[in-house]
């Protein structure tokens, strides 16, 4: 199974790179069973069964509203860089986070990076530890900076 | 026309991160410009790729991606553990 | 197409002259952090739709892209974060600061 998935994510992505002709074919496989032995002994991970229904599960609740909560907050850090008088009001903001697997934390970690305005610096077993922008806004105030992330992802890996 | 543009804008970008970089007062400052410098780095390359139509230099650009989390990774164990133990 | 694709590179290319600008101007190294790297990214993903929009058979390779760079900026960025508080300290001028009873009182130890 650890086998399969990974010579299938190698086999794919040499693919993806080199194009598709016979000799890419034959040579990809090559490398990529090589590979999926070499990479499935020396590192520990897992592979989990329900991935492909978590990662369409994911394409469909996450990434839209991703999207837009990165535009947004986008467009307002850029309206903050341009005004003259530079209203930010800087601070770091312990945050409770429910979720507990490590990839998990990290999907919320980095959900919270990408969105401007947010930065996590920090992870202490349950508490995330952001530097904000702006520390009076509702959210940050209520240290719930990033919990419409926490839901969806809640959801997504339950 | 628009790509004359955009190189100009992007050009702009450079330039203030630049000059982060020449004034920044602490060493966290300048690698912080040097990682702004990277991302922009890559949307040049592709945009590169875009003037001259060769699809080729996209994978410059991959490969620039990962070896820019790296070093990005390394300047940061290198301030951590040069700055943080005393 | 072509409109579209245009429209996309420039909004790209305001993205990173903003980031570079906010990199600029911004007081601290916290806050040079949240508007370079990540101003930056937007500008990145604007500029890789245009040129997809251009050459749809690029769009794979642009995909990689723009995961790569989704992947790997949000963490170099909190890597960078964290080990400038842990060799700088905070910032003077927050007005909040969770991170000191965490971060500031283990600084020595390592």
């Amino acid at each position: 199974m650890k086998y399969v998935a990974t010579f299938l994510v190698l086999f794919g992505s040499y693919l993806l790179l080199a194009g598709i002709t016979l000799e890419e074919v034959i040579v990809g496989a090559i490398v990529s069973l090589v590979l999926s032995v070499i990479i499935s002994n020396m590192v520990s991970y897992n592979i989990d069964a329900k991935f492909p229904l978590r990662l369409a599960l994911f394409i469909v609740m996450y990434v839209p509203v991703f999207l837009i909560e990165l535009i947004k907050s986008n467009v307002n850090i850029a309206l903050r860089v341009i005004n003259p008088s530079l209203p930010i009001h800087p601070g770091f903001v312990k945050v409770k986070t429910a979720l507990t697997g490590d990839f998990q934390k990290l999907l919320l970690a980095n959900s919270i990076t990408l969105t401007p305005g947010t930065l996590s610096v920090d992870i202490d077993g349950e508490y995330l530890y952001i530097h904000t922008v702006d520390v009076t806004t509702a959210d940050a105030k209520a240290s719930k900076i990033g919990a419409k992330f926490e839901r969806i992802i809640g959801v997504i890996f339950k | 026309m628009i790509t004359i543009i955009v190189f100009g804008l992007i050009g702009l970008g450079l330039l203030f991160a630049l000059m982060r970089l020449i004034i920044g007062p602490t060493v966290a400052d300048r690698v912080v410009s040097l990682d702004t410098f990277n991302v922009i780095v890559i949307g040049i390359i592709v945009m590169l790729s875009f003037v001259f139509e060769r699809s080729l230099y996209l994978d410059i650009a991959i490969i620039y991606a990962i070896l820019a989390f790296l070093e990005t990774i390394v300047f940061a164990r290198y301030l951590e553990g040069h700055y943080g133990n005393h | 197409m072509e409109i579209i694709s245009g429209v996309f590179l420039i909004i790209g290319g305001l993205f990173y002259a903003l980031g570079g600008l906010g990199i600029f101007r911004m007081p601290d190294t916290f806050d040079r952090i949240q508007a370079g790297t990540k101003a930056t990214t937007l500008g990145a993903f604007s500029i890789l739709i245009g040129v997809a929009f251009m050459f749809p058979s690029w769009s794979l390779k642009l995909f990689l892209i723009a995961l790569f760079i989704v992947l790997s900026n949000p963490i170099g960025s909190s890597a960078l974060a964290k080990a400038t508080y842990r060799s700088f300290g905070g910032p003077s001028n927050v007005e909040r600061d969770d991170l000191k009873e965490f971060l500031g009182g283990t600084k020595d130890v390592d």
